[in-house]
C-alpha cells in the first residue's frame, strides 16, 4: 500500500470532543468576512480562513477548527479533512521561520543539495525537523515556480533566489 | 535572468520592463483597456467567441485545447450563472511564465479575464493562484482594486450595462490543483480531487454551473487578439497554433528566463545554443523537457541538426510536447535515472490520493527507484518500471497519472545506458 494509506497518522485530539474555540480581535474577524463575502458559498472561504487562523495562531491547532467548524457551519470533520489535504496547512506547531528549499529537478541539477546542506548544518537540524527555540522549521518542497533562478528556497511567503551558501547566510542572520 | 521576446514583437511581454508595470496608469497609457472598451462598445459575445476562434489561440497551461471552442461549450440558454476561473496555479516544474505576467502586468490579466466574462455572460469570476505565490495575490488584489475605482470593474463598466466582478483565492500547496476539475473542488473548500468528465466543466463546473477554466497566459492573449483581430493574431504563429507562446527556460543553459516566442519558431537547437546562449561552462547537451515535468524527455540527437519547430505540431513531430512550455535543459553531467527518479517523487508526493493506479502506482515506482538508488537494481527492473507506467497511463482519474508515466517510460526508452548503469551495478 502507498504511504498515503499506511502512514495516516492519527488526530491527536479526537475530532468528536468539543476543543475550546479560537477567538479574534474585530479586525480579523472583519478580514474574514471580506472573504466570506467573495463566494455564494461560504465553504469556498475555508483556504484563504485557514490561511488566517494560522497566521494568528501559529498553526491550524484544535480551538482553530473549532472556529472555523462553526464560522462556515461545518463538522469538524470537514475542516480536518481538508486542512490534512493541503501541504501548507499546518496542523502541527512549526516554526516562526518555515524554510522551504526547493527540491525538484531544476533546482536539483542547479546545486540545491549544497544549499540544503548549508541551511541544515547552520541550524543543527535535517529537513522535517525544527529547532529546539520554535524558531526554524526546515523543509524539503516541491516545485516553487523559480526554475529560471535556481536553487532557491522561502522563507514563510518570501521568495529568495539564485542562492549561494553565502546568500544563505545573509538570509538567516537577517531573520531575527 | 532574460525576460523579453525573440523572433517576434512582445506582446504578452509587451510592458513587462516598463518602470511601475503593474500600475493601471502605465497599463492604460500603453493600450490597455482599449480592448475592453472595444468589446463593451461594439461587440456581441459571440462575436468575440469567433474572433478568438480565429486566433488558433489554443490552452498555455498544457493540455493545447482551443480556447474559443471552449468557450463555446458554454451553454447560452442555461438558467444558472456562470463563471470564468483563471487558472494560476502554476505548478509544473519548470514552469514560471504565469508568475511574471501577474507580477509585471496584472491588468492585462484582468482586462483578459474581462472579455472573456462578457463573451461567457458571467457575472462573478475568480483567480485561483497556488498558495505560495501570496504575493502575486496581494499583486493582484492592489490592481483589482485600482480597476474597481476606475469603473473597470464592478457595476455598470465603463457606463455600459456589463457588471463584472474578479476576486482573487488562494490555494495551499497542491500540484493536483492545476487540473481544472480538482482546482473547482478547491474553490468550492473541498480536498482537491478531480471530477469525472463528462460533465465537462463548460456544463457543469464551480457550484455546478457552467463554468471556463483558462490558464493566466490563454487570458492576457485575448486583449491583444481582440486588438490586433484573431487573424492577425493567428498569423503571428502557424494555421493550427496562434499567436506567440512564453518558453519558461531552466536548467544548464547561459541565459535562463522567460521567452516569448512566436508559435513556429525555428528552431530549438538555435533556441538553445543561440538565444539562451548555449551551454553552461561548455558542456555538452544531454537533454531537454521542453514542456514542463510531464511530458516526454528529449535526447540532444534528437535536437541537434533535427530542425524542431516550437509548436503543438513541431514538438509532437519532434517526440515530445508543448505542454505548459518549461523549458528544462540538461547537461552532460545529469544522470537521467536520477532526474526521472526526482521527477517520480515529485509525481508521488503529488498524487491526490483519490484513484488506485495513480496513489499506489507512483508510490510502487518511488520505491523501486530507491532501491535501484541504494544499489539493490536488478536488469528485470526496467521492464518491472515500465509495467507499472503501463498500468497507471491511460486508467487513472485524470492526467497527472499519465504525467507520471510519461517520463519514465521516455527516460527509460530514450536514456536506456543511464538505467542500464543502475541496473547492472547499483549507484557506484
Amino acid at each position: 500500500m502507498s504511504e498515503q494509506l499506511t502512514q495516516i497518522k492519527p488526530l491527536y485530539q479526537p475530532v468528536d470532543i468539543p476543543a475550546e474555540i479560537a477567538t479574534f480581535p474585530p479586525e480579523i474577524e472583519a478580514e474574514i468576512d471580506r472573504h466570506l463575502a467573495k463566494y455564494p458559498s461560504s465553504r469556498s472561504a475555508i483556504l484563504p480562513l485557514m490561511f488566517i487562523v494560522q497566521r494568528e495562531r501559529g498553526y491550524l491547532d484544535p480551538p482553530g477548527v473549532a472556529y472555523l467548524a462553526q464560522r462556515l457551519g461545518l463538522r469538524y470533520t470537514d475542516i480536518w479533512e481538508v486542512a490534512t489535504f493541503y501541504s501548507m496547512i499546518h496542523t502541527e506547531p512549526i516554526g516562526r521561520y518555515h524554510i522551504q528549499i526547493c527540491k525538484t529537478l531544476s533546482c536539483k541539477i542547479m546545486g540545491e543539495q549544497k544549499i540544503t546542506d548549508h541551511v541544515c548544518s547552520r541550524l543543527g537540524i535535517k529537513p522535517g525537523e525544527s529547532t529546539a527555540d520554535g524558531k526554524f522549521s526546515v523543509s524539503l518542497v516541491e516545485c516553487l515556480g523559480s526554475c529560471g533562478t535556481a536553487p532557491m528556497l522561502q522563507v514563510n511567503f518570501d521568495y529568495h533566489e539564485n542562492l549561494t551558501p553565502e546568500k544563505v547566510d545573509k538570509i538567516l542572520d537577517s531573520l531575527t | 535572468m532574460f525576460i523579453g521576446a525573440i523572433g517576434c514583437e512582445p506582446l504578452q511581454l509587451a510592458r513587462v520592463h516598463l518602470e511601475n508595470s503593474r500600475s493601471m496608469e502605465v497599463y492604460r497609457r500603453n493600450g490597455g483597456y482599449e480592448a475592453l472598451k472595444k468589446v463593451l462598445t461594439s461587440m456581441s459575445p459571440d462575436e468575440v467567441i469567433n474572433e478568438v476562434k480565429k486566433s488558433a489561440l489554443r490552452g498555455r497551461g498544457g493540455a493545447g485545447f482551443p480556447t474559443g471552442m471552449k468557450w463555446s461549450f458554454v451553454p447560452k440558454d442555461s438558467p444558472k450563472p456562470k463563471y470564468v476561473v483563471c487558472n494560476a496555479d502554476e505548478s509544473e516544474p519548470g514552469t514560471f511564465k504565469d508568475r511574471y505576467l501577474m507580477e509585471r502586468d496584472p491588468h492585462m490579466l484582468i482586462e483578459g479575464m474581462l472579455i472573456a466574462a462578457f463573451a461567457l455572460g458571467a457575472k462573478t469570476n475568480y483567480i485561483y493562484t497556488r498558495g505560495e505565490y501570496k504575493y502575486l495575490i496581494d499583486i493582484m488584489d492592489v490592481a483589482l482594486d485600482e480597476a474597481r475605482a476606475a469603473g473597470l470593474l464592478g457595476e455598470r463598466i465603463l457606463d455600459t450595462e456589463f457588471s463584472c466582478e474578479i476576486h482573487t483565492h488562494t490555494g495551499a500547496g497542491a500540484y493536483i490543483c492545476g487540473e481544472e476539475t480538482a482546482l473547482l473542488s478547491s474553490l468550492e473548500g473541498y480536498r482537491g480531487h478531480p471530477r469525472m468528465k463528462p460533465p465537462f466543466p463548460a456544463v457543469s463546473g464551480l457550484y455546478a454551473c457552467p463554468t471556463v477554466v483558462n490558464n493566466v497566459e490563454t487570458l492576457t492573449a485575448v486583449p491583444d487578439i481582440i486588438k490586433m483581430g484573431g487573424e492577425a493574431y493567428q498569423k503571428l504563429g502557424t494555421e493550427k497554433s496562434g499567436g506567440t507562446k512564453l518558453w519558461s527556460v531552466s536548467g544548464h543553459v547561459n541565459r535562463p528566463g522567460v521567452y516569448e516566442l512566436p508559435m513556429g519558431y525555428d528552431d530549438m537547437e538555435k533556441f538553445i545554443m543561440e538565444d539562451c546562449q548555449g551551454m553552461r561552462d561548455g558542456k555538452a547537451l544531454k537533454a531537454v523537457i521542453p514542456g514542463g515535468s510531464s511530458v516526454y524527455i528529449m535526447r540532444a540527437d534528437q535536437i541537434i541538426g533535427k530542425d524542431v519547430r516550437m509548436d503543438y505540431e513541431g514538438l509532437v513531430a519532434g517526440g515530445s510536447m508543448v505542454g505548459s512550455g518549461g523549458f528544462i535543459v540538461m547537461d552532460e553531467t545529469v544522470d537521467v535515472f536520477e532526474s526521472t527518479k526526482n521527477l517520480t517523487e515529485f509525481y508521488k508526493h503529488e498524487s491526490c490520493g483519490w484513484c488506485t493506479p495513480c496513489r499506489e502506482g507512483t508510490d510502487w515506482l518511488v520505491k523501486v527507484f530507491r532501491r535501484i538508488a541504494k544499489g539493490g537494481g536488478v536488469p528485470e527492473d526496467a521492464q518491472l518500471m515500465l509495467d507499472l507506467c503501463d498500468n497507471i497511463e491511460g486508467k487513472s482519474f485524470c492526467p497527472l497519472g499519465d504525467a507520471a508515466a510519461w517520463p519514465i517510460q521516455s527516460a527509460i526508452k530514450r536514456f536506456p545506458e543511464d538505467f542500464k548503469k543502475h541496473l547492472e551495478n547499483g549507484l557506484q
